[in-house]
């Protein structure tokens, strides 16, 4: 067999507060982002992509960076103003309590990491990427420490519950949960802790992100598993789940040198933004992306669907036909969908090869393998909307 | 004849001049849930530690090598239809090829069980 991982020495891991409570529960542990984190339980991926889909499924990623932006003077509002400095999305009209998805940008449009941005009232509150947050802090201190005091909360864990029962779970602590809709956030005492709650996620299914005092995150996991409903999930099923829903991977589906058109979430650009808009452009690239809003980006993110059984992985070339060596894009996200029951796969494809149905081929081990252009997601949302 | 094991964590068993090949539950507990199988065509000729087949799981593929110089004589049709057979009986049900030996010596380098399993610990 080649490929069986093999433990190496590296630099010293990380370890969130549930590390103790994963080797508990049998986790294999790898390291991720300078963490150790547990890629799956006793169940394994397979099980624990499904019983997300089916029931409510825990995961611990407390790795990721939460950062808080409040004002120096002044309110909320400047922060919010200030932060539309380094990102394409509308902030300024974001209500209290309210979250919306973003992107830090680079000068030539591209993205440096992919965030969530909400309105706590008082501040801001930002959640970024595991392996960028160290220089998102510094990218967000050289533009904005003026404006407001950028608060990086590492004494914060982070925890998601995600599926058809999340709810249920949730509302048994505190039965006000049933009123939020997908986006919102609130400040929610669970389990005797302070936590801040928003209805949202990363597997597409209703569910929760739950940021909780460290000291407090292993007796908030212990009371959600008490529930029968509720087990904890790695993040290989995590992977899978968001793939499955057609969401981004920073580093793999985004990076600098990748602007938010040709990945397909200009959703995310509201029109304030926008040329003609009341705050058009002013964050790094916006005259790259904007060029792209009015005629559009040579290429395109795209679902892929491969006609056999064969996975197709990060990184495989895409040809327009069977034989002929000029690739038309490459796959930036592959793998194998437990609900779809299928392999499936995400990337980038010339513009004019980017409509739904379009056929084309993968180069996997010296074969050409037939994929279909699809449209994303793979398999539903179930947000609890409006 | 007992089993036998190579570092790659295959196992083979053999019955006459025919090796049966698998892999080892070692194997497919590291690997984790397996989504596809390819496997060689019947009647490829194959050479000892050429890669023939390959195993996937959710995260990743792996190659799995021919321990034997030989002529692969059948496939098990039932894995590459199920590949979860490979994590419940990798080591009986879920065997993956047959090669006819080519060179049978190629047998006396091999580990045994005993072997396998202090290379495992």
């Amino acid at each position: 067999m080649s490929a069986l991982p093999s433990a190496t020495v590296e630099a010293p891991l990380q370890r969130t507060p549930l590390y103790d409570l994963h080797r508990e529960h049998g986790a294999k542990m790898v390291p991720f982002a300078g963490y150790e984190m547990p890629v799956q339980y006793a169940a394994g991926v397979l099980k624990e992509h499904l019983h997300t889909r089916t029931a409510a499924g825990l995961f611990d990623v407390s790795h990721m960076g939460q950062i808080l932006l409040r004002p120096r003077a002044g309110s909320v509002e400047d922060v919010a103003t200030a932060l539309e400095q380094l990102v394409p999305a509308d902030i300024v009209s974001l209500g209290v309590g309210r979250q919306r998805y973003t992107m830090l940008t680079n000068p030539q449009g591209g993205i440096l990491d992919d965030v969530m941005v909400a309105n706590s009232g008082d501040h801001l509150m930002l959640v970024v990427n595991a392996a960028t947050k160290a220089q998102d802090e510094d990218h967000i201190r050289s533009h904005l420490s003026g404006a407001c005091a950028i608060e990086p909360q590492p004494d914060r864990a982070l925890l998601a519950l995600q599926g058809p029962r999340a709810e249920a779970v949730l509302s048994a602590h505190d039965p006000g949960i049933t009123s939020m809709r997908f986006m919102d956030i609130r400040a929610v005492r669970i389990a005797g802790a302070d936590c801040v709650v928003s209805r949202s996620g990363y597997t597409g299914e209703d569910g929760f992100e739950i940021s909780v005092p460290a000291d407090a995150a292993v007796s908030l996991a212990r009371a959600l598993l008490s529930h029968e409903a509720v087990a904890l999930i790695g993040l290989g099923a995590r992977d899978s789940l968001r793939l499955e829903a057609g969401l981004c991977l920073y580093g793999s589906d985004l990076d600098g040198a990748t602007t938010p058109v040709e990945a397909a979430l200009e959703w995310s650009i509201q029109k304030s933004r926008r040329a003609g808009g009341s705050r058009a452009g002013g964050f790094p690239g916006a005259d790259v992306v904007l060029a792209e809003l009015a005629s559009g980006p040579r290429r395109r993110r795209v679902g892929l669907r491969p006609e056999g059984r064969a996975p197709v992985r990060g990184g495989t070339q895409l040809f327009a036909n069977a034989e002929g060596d000029t690739p038309i894009g490459t796959v930036t996200s592959g793998g194998f969908g437990p609900t779809l029951g299928a392999p499936m796969a995400m990337g980038y494809v010339d513009r004019a090869a980017a409509e739904s149905g379009t056929r084309m081929f993968a180069a996997v081990r010296g074969a050409r393998l037939p994929v279909v252009v699809a449209p994303l997601p793979f398999v539903p949302h179930t947000y609890k909307r409006g | 004849m007992d089993r036998k094991f190579t570092e790659d964590h295959e196992w083979l068993s053999v019955d006459g001049d025919v090796a049966t090949v698998g892999i080892t539950q070692h194997a497919q507990s590291q690997l984790g849930d397996l989504v596809f199988v390819e496997l060689p065509q019947v009647g490829r000729s194959v050479s000892k530690s050429e890669a023939v087949a390959v195993v996937e799981s959710v995260k990743a593929a792996s190659d799995v090598y021919s321990p034997l110089t030989g002529e692969v004589v059948a496939v098990n049709d039932a894995v590459v239809a199920d590949p979860a057979l490979v994590n419940t009986d990798p080591e009986n049900g879920a065997w993956l090829f047959k090669v006819r030996m080519a060179s049978p010596s190629e047998l006396d380098s091999m580990m045994d069980e005993a072997g396998y399993q202090q290379l495992i610990a």
